[in-house]
C-alpha cells in the first residue's frame, strides 16, 4: 500500500522526507518576516510560532480561552508600585498605581535549537567548502535559555534599526523603552562601527531588570492587565544574542540568510527548510523541553476524540510541510486527493464541500462524507463593520437627528442577507463590538441590539416603516434632503471598487434605495483610502478587526476617544468621542473579568448601540474541512501554535491515497487511436499530392 | 560589425536613464514613502514614527528627484531616486524593501522559470512550424480546412482554461501528474510535463497561422518552381527551401524572447505552484517594494535592448547578404 502510495504519477511530494509522520499544509503568499520582533500577521505566525516560543501560551482545548505558562515556570506576579516607588497592595486604587512589576520566572533547563550561531567559531568566519547553501550542513551547537534572551528580545523590540510594529504602542507601557530607543538611535549613528549586538548590550533599559539566570522582572507603566496576552505573542519570545552575531556576517545577508528568514527558537519544531518561494518545512526540534498534550479541555472534547493523545509528549509529528499554492483551484483538488491534510473553503468550492438541511443546518455533502472528512466551524474573534465618520456634517455628530440618520440605516442595512449571499452563510450578524468567545460579549435576548432588532423567540429586524420614521426625525422625509429638494445623497468610500466588489456594491447601494437614500461609491486605491482615514475626510466605509488577544479591551479600544484616527492616529476609525464611553472604557480596561465588568461593558456596549457610530457588521465563520487522519483539529482562534497538537494517522492516509489516486491511461490509448486514424486520411491525401505533382 | 554592436549597446545607457526615470515618476506618482512603509509595517499599531523610522532606515526620507537642502552636486544625488538608481548601472540590484537580496532572490528564482519556459519554446516553435507546413502541404485540402478550424478553436479558448481544465482531467481525474508544485533537479521532470504542454498547446493555434503565413508568402516566389520543376518533392520543397528562407521573420519573433525567458509567466507560475520569477514583478507592485520593481523593470528593459541586438546578429548568421553596419 504504501509503496502504491509513494510511486503515485500524481504524488506532489518527492521521497526526501525521511518520515511519514508529516503534515501537508500549504501557504498563498510569502511570509515578510520571520523575525518575531517584526511578524505580526497569521501567514508568519504559522511558521515562527512553530519555532520560537514566549512565555505562555493558550490552553489548546479549554473555553473560554486561558493563559497557561509555557517558557514560563509560572504565572507572572505582578505587583504595584505608587509614583514614589512605594509599593502598594492588590486593591489599591487604579489611579493610584503608577507602576505594574511582572516577576516572571523561567523554567530551568530549556535549550535552544541546535543551530550555527551557538558555536562562537563560526561568527569569525565559514569553513572554506561551505557553499552558503544550507545552514545545517555548519557545524552546529545549543545552549541553555536564561532571562537575559528575553531582555535581548525585548530590547530588540525597542531597536529602532528592527522596526518593530508594537514598538510605538510599547513605548507607552514599558518603562524606559523610549529611552532606550532613543539612546540606540544617537549610539548607531556615533559609533557605526558597533555591531547591533553590541549597542544593544551596551545600555541597559529601566524597566527591564535581570534577578538571575532564570528570573527577570518588567516593569510597566500604570495598570494594564492585558500586558500578560502580549507576553503570549512571539513579540516577547526569547533571542539569543549569538543569532543576531551570527547573522551579520555579510556572506549571509548576500544570500538571503538572514535572522528574518531562519528563526533560532525553543519551540518544538526548527526551520529545516526555507524556500519561501517553493516550500518551507519545518522538522522536530531535537532539543524541545518537555511538553505533554493536555489531558483536560472543554465539554465535550473527550467526546470529540480531543483527548485521545492526552499525555503523549508533543510535537506528534515530525515534520510540517508548507507548499507555495497561490490558487484555490489547484490547492482545493490537491485536498481531495489527499495531498493536503486540511483546507478552509473558498467560494468556488463551497457548494461541492457544504450543504444546508431544511432547517438550515450546515453539513457535508455526500461526496465530503463518502471521504470521511470532517468539518469544523467557529465564529471568529474578528468584526467587520460598516463605520461612520463622526467628523463628518452629515452622518456624523451627536445630535438626535444624525443619530437617528444612523439608526435608520442600520435598520435597512440586512445583514443577514449580505451574509447569505456574500459570505456564503458563514457569518453571524453583530449585535454590538464585542464578538462570541471573547468576555464581555452577550448571547440571546440581553445581547441583542435594541435600535435594530426586536425579540420574539429570536432576533427580529426591524421593519423599514420604522427605518422611515428614524429618517422623518432625522430631518430627511422619505429620505429626501430639505437642502436641495431631492433624496439625500451619502457616500461610501472604499478600496475595493473593481470588478468583483460590482455585486457587493450594487448590494449596498439598494439598502441605502430603501431610505430613498443615494449612495455614491467614491472608489479608490488603498493608499489614498488610508489616507482619507488618516484625515477623517471619509464619509463612510468598512473596516476590520481581528483579535490580539481574547480581552474585550481589545476591541471596546476601537471606539474610545484618545485613539481616534484622524485626530490622535488611533485605531478610532470613526473618530467616535463619548466621554461616558471613555471613563467607562478607562475604569474596565484594568478589571479583572467579574460580574462587575460585565455590567460596565453592558453599558458601553448599550452607548454605542444608541450612538449607531458603526452598522456592528458581523462576525465571520471560519469553515475548515480535515481529512480522517487528521487528528486533533480544533478551532482555537488564540492559540498560533498549534502544529505540535497535530497527530496524522500514516496508515490511514497511505491507504485513501492509494485509493484517490489510481492512475487511469486508457484515455491516452484513446489520443493516441485517434492520432493514428488522422494519418490514413492524411496519408491518401499525400499520395494525390506527390502524385499530382509528377504530372 | 563590430562597431555597430558598440554603438547599439552604447545606446542602450539613454533608453535605460529614460525607463528607470519614468518608473520613478510612475511609481511616485500613485505611492509615497509613507503609503511604502505603511504597507511594509501593516497597519496594527503603527504610529508617525515608526513609519518616519522605516523611510530613515532604509533611505526613503530623502527628497525624490532635488534636495533644495543640500549644495552643489549633492542636490542632485542626496536624493531617493539618485540613491536608487546609480547601482542599477552596475547590476548592484541592492536589498529589497522587505530586506531580501535581490540578485540572490532572482538567481534562485530563474531557474525553475526557466525549466518551464525552455522547453515550452523548442516544442512550441517546432509543432508550429511542423504543422504550419503540413498545412501548407496539404494545402485545399480537407485537411488543411480542419487544421486551420482547429488552430481557430484552440486560439478562442483563454490560457486560464487549458491550465484549469488540464489540471482537472490530467492530474485529477487521470492522476497522471502532479496538478502542481515543484522539486528541483530531475524531480522537476514530473512537474513541468503539464505547463509545457499546456504551453505548446495553447500557444498552437496563433503559432500555426503565423508560421504559415509567413510560408505562404515564401511558397509563391519563384525558386519554389524551380525547385519543384527541377523533380523535388513538395515536402523537399517545403522543409528544405521554404522554412530556410523563411528564418529572419522567425528569429525575429524567437530570439528577442530568449534573453527573457526567465522573466517567467504570472499564469502558469501562479497555477503551478511554479517557484519562478513570474509573479516576483507583481508581488512588488502590490506590496510597493519599489527596489524590486525598478530593479526587474531594468533588468527587464536591458535584456529586451540585447535580445534586439541579438536578433540583428542572427540575421547575419542565417542570411549572407545582411550587413550590420
Amino acid at each position: 500500500m504504501s509503496a502504491c502510495t509513494d510511486d503515485a504519477l500524481n504524488n506532489p511530494y518527492v521521497k526526501d522526507d525521511g518520515t511519514d509522520k508529516v503534515i501537508y499544509s500549504s501557504f498563498s503568499e510569502r511570509p515578510k518576516h520571520l523575525d518575531p520582533a517584526k511578524a505580526y500577521s497569521s501567514n508568519e505566525y504559522a511558521i515562527i510560532a512553530q519555532v520560537y516560543e514566549p512565555l505562555f501560551q493558550y490552553h489548546y482545548l479549554k473555553r473560554p480561552y486561558q493563559l497557561e505558562p509555557l517558557l514560563a515556570r509560572a504565572m507572572p506576579t505582578v505587583s504595584y508600585f505608587d509614583n514614589d516607588g512605594q509599593p502598594l497592595p492588590d486593591s489599591a486604587p487604579d489611579n493610584t498605581i503608577a507602576f505594574s512589576e511582572y516577576r516572571l520566572t523561567i523554567n530551568a533547563g530549556t535549550k535552544f535549537q541546535p543551530h550555527p550561531s551557538f558555536n562562537i567559531a563560526l561568527h569569525k568566519g565559514f569553513p572554506q567548502d561551505w557553499d552558503a547553501k544550507s545552514l545545517y550542513d555548519l557545524p552546529m551547537a545549543s545552549r541553555v535559555l536564561t532571562a537575559d534572551d528575553f531582555i535581548y528580545q525585548i530590547k530588540r523590540l525597542a531597536d529602532p534599526a528592527t522596526q518593530s510594529p508594537i514598538a510605538g504602542l510599547m513605548a507607552n507601557y514599558i518603562v524606559g523603552f523610549n529611552d532606550f530607543s532613543e539612546r540606540q538611535s544617537a549610539l548607531a549613528k556615533q559609533y557605526p562601527q558597533w555591531g547591533k549586538v553590541q549597542r544593544l548590550q551596551s545600555e541597559t533599559m529601566s524597566g527591564l531588570k535581570k534577578i538571575d539566570e532564570h528570573a527577570f522582572i518588567i516593569r510597566i507603566k500604570g495598570k494594564y492587565p492585558q500586558f500578560v496576552n502580549w507576553l503570549a505573542m512571539p513579540f516577547f519570545a526569547p533571542m539569543p544574542w549569538e543569532a543576531d552575531e551570527f547573522y551579520s556576517n555579510p556572506m549571509l545577508v548576500s544570500n538571503n540568510i538572514t535572522l528574518d528568514w531562519f528563526p533560532v527558537g525553543t519551540g518544538p519544531y526548527y526551520l529545516q527548510e526555507n524556500n519561501p518561494n517553493r516550500r518551507m518545512v519545518l522538522a522536530k526540534n531535537p532539543n524541545f523541553h518537555l511538553e505533554y498534550y493536555p489531558s483536560e479541555g472543554a465539554a465535550g472534547s473527550r467526546e470529540q476524540g480531543l483527548l485521545d493523545d492526552a499525555g503523549k509528549r508533543l510535537p506528534l509529528t515530525d515534520k510540517a510541510i508548507f507548499s507555495l499554492e497561490k490558487e484555490s483551484i489547484p490547492y482545493w483538488n490537491k485536498f481531495l486527493q489527499g495531498y493536503y491534510d486540511a483546507s478552509g473553503i473558498s467560494s468556488d468550492s463551497f457548494d461541492q464541500a457544504v450543504s444546508f438541511s431544511a432547517a438550515g443546518n450546515v453539513g457535508l455533502t455526500d461526496n465530503m462524507l463518502e471521504r470521511g472528512i470532517g468539518l469544523q466551524t467557529a465564529v471568529t474573534t474578528s468584526s467587520y463593520y460598516f463605520g461612520f465618520n463622526m467628523l463628518d456634517d452629515v452622518v456624523g455628530g451627536y445630535s438626535e437627528q444624525t443619530k437617528k440618520l444612523r439608526q435608520a440605516i442600520s435598520i435597512v442595512m440586512d445583514y443577514e442577507e449580505y451574509i447569505s449571499i456574500f459570505q456564503n452563510g458563514r457569518g453571524v450578524p453583530a449585535q454590538g463590538i464585542i464578538p462570541p468567545g471573547i468576555f464581555g460579549h452577550v448571547d440571546g435576548k440581553q445581547g441583542v441590539n435594541p435600535v435594530v432588532y426586536s425579540w420574539n423567540e429570536g432576533a427580529i429586524r426591524r421593519p423599514l416603516t420604522e427605518a422611515n420614521r428614524l429618517l422623518l426625525e432625522a430631518g430627511y422625509a422619505q429620505g429626501i434632503d430639505p437642502k436641495t429638494g431631492k433624496p439625500l445623497v451619502l457616500y461610501f468610500d472604499t478600496m475595493d471598487s473593481g470588478p468583483d466588489s460590482k455585486a457587493r456594491l450594487n448590494w449596498l447601494r439598494k439598502q441605502f434605495n430603501k431610505l430613498n437614500i443615494q449612495l455614491v461609491i467614491r472608489g479608490t486605491d488603498y493608499n489614498r483610502f488610508q489616507q482619507k482615514m488618516r484625515n477623517g475626510n471619509a464619509q463612510m466605509f468598512m473596516w476590520g478587526w481581528n483579535a490580539d488577544y481574547p480581552d474585550p479591551e481589545n476591541f471596546l479600544f476601537l471606539l474610545y476617544g484618545k485613539n481616534a484616527k484622524s485626530l490622535h492616529g488611533g485605531e478610532n476609525a470613526a473618530n467616535y468621542q463619548s466621554a461616558q464611553f471613555d471613563n467607562l472604557f478607562e475604569k474596565m480596561s484594568t478589571m479583572e473579568n467579574t460580574p462587575e465588568r460585565q455590567a460596565i461593558i453592558n453599558e458601553m456596549v448599550a452607548i454605542t448601540q444608541e450612538d449607531a457610530p458603526w452598522l456592528w457588521g458581523f462576525h465571520p465563520k471560519a469553515f475548515s474541512l480535515h481529512h480522517a487522519w487528521y487528528k486533533n483539529a480544533n478551532p482555537n482562534l488564540m492559540a498560533n501554535n498549534k502544529t505540535k497538537y497535530i497527530n496524522i494517522d500514516v496508515e490511514l492516509r497511505k491507504s485513501y491515497q492509494a485509493q484517490w489516486n489510481k492512475p487511469v491511461y486508457w484515455p491516452l490509448m484513446l489520443i493516441l487511436l485517434a492520432f493514428l486514424c488522422l494519418l490514413l486520411p492524411a496519408y491518401i491525401i499525400y499520395q494525390r499530392i506527390e502524385r499530382a505533382s509528377a504530372l | 560589425m563590430i562597431n555597430y554592436i558598440i554603438r547599439r549597446l552604447l545606446y542602450v545607457l539613454p533608453v535605460l536613464i529614460g525607463v528607470n526615470i519614468l518608473t520613478f515618476v510612475l511609481f511616485f506618482v500613485v505611492n509615497t514613502p509613507d503609503d511604502m512603509a505603511r504597507m511594509q509595517l501593516g497597519d496594527k499599531h503603527v504610529n508617525q514614527a515608526a513609519i518616519d523610522n522605516w523611510k530613515h532606515q532604509r533611505g526613503y526620507d530623502l527628497p525624490l528627484l532635488w534636495n533644495t537642502e543640500q549644495k552643489g552636486f549633492k542636490q542632485a544625488t542626496k536624493t531617493i531616486f539618485f540613491e536608487k538608481s546609480v547601482g542599477l548601472f552596475v547590476f548592484d540590484l541592492g536589498i529589497s524593501d522587505s530586506g531580501r537580496d535581490i540578485v540572490a532572490d532572482i538567481s534562485q528564482r530563474m531557474w525553475p522559470s526557466l525549466a518551464i519556459a525552455t522547453p515550452s519554446l523548442i516544442f512550441g516553435v517546432l509543432a508550429n512550424i511542423t504543422f504550419a507546413l503540413l498545412l501548407i502541404f496539404y494545402r485545399s485540402s480537407v485537411l488543411e480546412f480542419g487544421g486551420l478550424f482547429l488552430c481557430i478553436a484552440l486560439m478562442s479558448i483563454s490560457g486560464l482554461f487549458y491550465i484549469i481544465s488540464a489540471q482537472y482531467f490530467v492530474g485529477k481525474l487521470l492522476a497522471l501528474t502532479p496538478i502542481s508544485g515543484y522539486a528541483p533537479g530531475a524531480d522537476a521532470f514530473k512537474f513541468i510535463i503539464l505547463p509545457v504542454l499546456i504551453g505548446v498547446v495553447g500557444g498552437l493555434g496563433s503559432g500555426v497561422r503565423w508560421y504559415r503565413s509567413l510560408f505562404l508568402e515564401e511558397a509563391a516566389k519563384d525558386y519554389v518552381r524551380t525547385a519543384k520543376a527541377k523533380g523535388l518533392s513538395d515536402l523537399q520543397v517545403l522543409f528544405k527551401h521554404v522554412l530556410k528562407n523563411a528564418m529572419i521573420p522567425i528569429l525575429t519573433g524567437i530570439v528577442v524572447i530568449l534573453p527573457l525567458l526567465f522573466m517567467g509567466s504570472l499564469i502558469t507560475e501562479s497555477f503551478f505552484g511554479i517557484p519562478g520569477l513570474g509573479s516576483y514583478t507583481i508581488d512588488a507592485i502590490s506590496s510597493q517594494d519599489f527596489a524590486i520593481v525598478r530593479s526587474m523593470v531594468f533588468l527587464g528593459s536591458f535584456l529586451y535592448i540585447i535580445g534586439l541586438l541579438l536578433t540583428d546578429i542572427s540575421y547575419t548568421l542565417v542570411d549572407p547578404r545582411v550587413r550590420l553596419e
